[in-house]
């Protein structure tokens, strides 16, 4: 019975190609929005993770005052660190891997005729390990140059790029402010943030060197640690908390004056946004697969007043009212599983193509797949039944009779 | 065969009812009427007499509101729409006025349609409904739809369809209201032929006193009433 039904509904499909087609083109376009939609919803997200790794593994920042700063933040009038703290961190703390201080200045980069406004920043050797962050070409600061505030600095890929060109830059002397320092090594290249900074524009000189002859003072702005591998970063920032109340004389129920940022935390927080904003554009589409649902019923109601005659014809011969219910229920769910192959293939194109423009990765996400097919299944058989049931309950005579 | 001890159809005190209080049309009042297999019978009357109400209730599409209706000996009157589309599956062939083929099908395809509905596998179906197709004349055609041919090719189609299930009656209503003199002589033909060689019974509604002359027997209605039931001497244009 289910076989033969099956057969009748597929030559009605046949018979009526172009009705068939206004039926699922609802279905269509609803199911291909929900694919493409969260196709870009999840290569963002999954854009946004890498993003995040780049910054570098188990990275923990801490920061002079609270929130992120800004206009009335207390940053400014908190005091700073000093290589002091940093020493206490690499001392008294647990699965810390690699400590480095962090001090900022802007400055005006310039070699021969080019000049470049960059960021400056003071720190030791360990920066490139807490970063995890190779050299290109070149090597670390020294001990000696640390020491003595020594006037040489590491570039990034992007100031490399703008000063130098293809020329070979180790070795050579730039300026930056009045400084003349000799550029010992090159840093690879990491590409922007996931907050869409240029990692690449920046230029490492020792910390003392900035201090003593940059900025002329002697604060560290900021203090970076990466935990070691396998070590809860969590437990790691609760220490570091604990550690700066004790060394900043904070009285217990005081607020801290500095901030201790996990890029782990911030990086689920961003997955998480772009998680909830890959829902509601799903949201926003389904409701489109279902508009496309109610355009099946519509047609199929339609169709059962065109069709009264045959349904007559076919009751006479002697099919059941079940065997008509079937016929158009089946008729209706081919329908609605057609539009949503080929909805999910447009969707999965179109996915495809914006993927590329938007210059995430595209990610296919089987399990949307297989859920929108079976909703668009689900689709022809709640709005296909209505149909489908009146035209099993039409009176044989009276069906035979309509013109 | 007349005088055989269970007939095929078998009416006694039929009536049909439509509507309630006074607003009620009595369309049929009473009527007996036996049709013995093999039998050949024009029914004919004006419009409103009760002809289509009978052939309805005589095709298990509709059912009396009063007396009783047996069909070779087995009550119809208290069956359920399934088991009327059941005795109409496997007992009954019909042929319409407007002939009812499904259009954008293939004269093949519909004269498949009762099989499909009887479960009766792709290739038997097949070769039934080409045999069936032969027998109305039309072998060849199999392929064509319903748009692609005459007014009496459709007709054979839909002959076609009502024998291609073996019936034991074939209703015709009105079966060449729609059809010119010359093409309604070929259908008479094909029917009388059917009646004659195949054996099948066949009850055939009319109003054209020349089409109910090729029958063997012209039942008239009048008001809901059997008016006349008389023996014909069919005509043998050949």
């Amino acid at each position: 019975m289910f076989a033969n039904a099956i057969v009748l509904a597929l030559r009605e499909i046949r018979r009526n190609v172009l009705r068939s087609t206004l039926t699922i083109l609802g279905i269509v376009i609803g199911v291909g929005a929900v694919i493409t939609m969260v196709t870009i919803g999840e290569g963002a997200t999954a854009q946004v993770q890498a993003d995040i790794q780049k910054l570098g593994s188990n990275l923990l920042q801490v920061f002079r005052g609270q929130g992120f700063g800004g206009p009335g933040g207390a940053r400014s009038s908190s005091p700073p660190f000093s290589m002091a703290d940093v020493e206490a961190i690499k001392n008294e703390i647990n699965g810390v891997r690699a400590v480095a201080p962090s001090a900022n200045t802007s400055a005006q980069a310039i070699y021969g005729n080019a000049n470049w406004s960059t960021m400056v920043t003071g720190t030791d050797d360990q920066y490139i390990s807490v970063r995890d962050w190779p050299l290109a070409t070149g090597r670390n600061f020294s001990d000696s140059e640390l020491r003595a505030g020594a006037a040489v600095c590491i570039i990034g890929a992007t100031v490399q790029r703008e000063l130098f060109g293809q020329e070979d830059p180790i070795g050579v002397s730039m300026r930056l402010r009045n400084l003349s320092c000799q550029i010992v090594g090159t840093l690879s290249a990491k590409g922007q943030s996931g907050f869409g900074q240029d990692q690449d524009d920046l230029v490492l000189v020792p910390l003392r060197t900035l201090q003593r002859r940059m900025v002329g003072n002697a604060d560290v702005n900021s203090i970076m640690v990466s935990a070691r591998e396998g070590v809860s970063t969590e437990k790691v920032q609760a220490d570091l908390e604990r550690l700066m109340r004790e060394r900043r004389k904070i009285r217990p129920g005081a607020d801290d004056d500095f901030n201790v940022r996990d890029l782990k935390e911030i990086s689920s927080a961003m997955t998480a946004t772009t998680r909830v904003l890959t829902t509601l554009l799903a949201a926003v589409a389904a409701v489109s697969l279902l508009v496309g649902g109610v355009g099946i019923m519509n047609i199929m109601l339609v169709s059962v007043t065109e069709r009264t005659r045959e349904i007559g014809t076919r009751l006479a011969v002697g099919a059941m009212a079940r065997d008509v219910l079937l016929q158009f229920l089946i008729e209706a769910v081919t329908l609605a599983a057609f539009g949503g192959i080929i909805g999910i293939a447009l969707g999965l194109a179109a996915g495809a193509v914006a993927t590329n423009a938007f210059n995430v990765p595209f990610v296919l996400n089987v399990g949307i797949v297989v859920l929108s097919f079976a909703f668009s299944a689900a689709v022809g058989i709640v709005f296909g039944y209505f149909p489908a049931r009146r035209a099993a309950q039409l009176d044989p005579i009276e069906a035979l009779r309509h013109e | 065969m007349p005088g055989s001890p269970t007939p095929v159809i078998d009416l006694s005190q039929v009536t049909k009812i439509y509507g309630h209080g006074e607003g009620e049309v009595r369309a049929l009042r009473g009527i007996d009427l036996r049709i013995h297999s093999g039998e050949f019978v024009a029914v004919m009357g004006p419009s409103g007499s009760g002809k289509s109400t009978c052939m309805n209730i005589l095709g298990c599409l509709d059912t009396p509101t009063g007396g009783t209706y047996k069909f070779l000996g087995v009550p119809v009157g208290t069956m359920n729409a399934d088991q009327r589309a059941l005795l109409r599956r496997n007992y009954l062939g019909f042929v319409f006025q407007g002939f009812n083929l499904l259009s954008r099908t293939t004269a093949l395809e519909n004269v498949e349609l009762p099989l499909v509905y009887r479960h009766v596998p792709k290739e038997q179906r097949r070769a039934m409904a080409r045999k069936a197709l032969q027998e109305v004349g039309l072998g060849g055609r199999e392929t064509h739809v319903p748009s692609e041919l005459s007014g009496g090719q459709q007709q054979r189609v839909a002959i076609a369809r009502a024998i291609v299930s073996q019936p034991q009656v074939l209703f015709a209503d009105e079966p060449t209201g729609n059809l010119d003199t010359a093409t309604s002589i070929d259908i008479m033909k094909l029917l009388t032929s059917l009646n004659e060689q195949r054996g099948i019974t066949i009850a055939m509604v009319t109003h054209e006193p020349d089409i109910a002359a090729w029958t063997r027997r012209v039942v008239r209605f009048r008001d809901g009433h059997i008016e006349s039931d008389q023996v014909n001497q069919p005509v043998r244009e050949l």
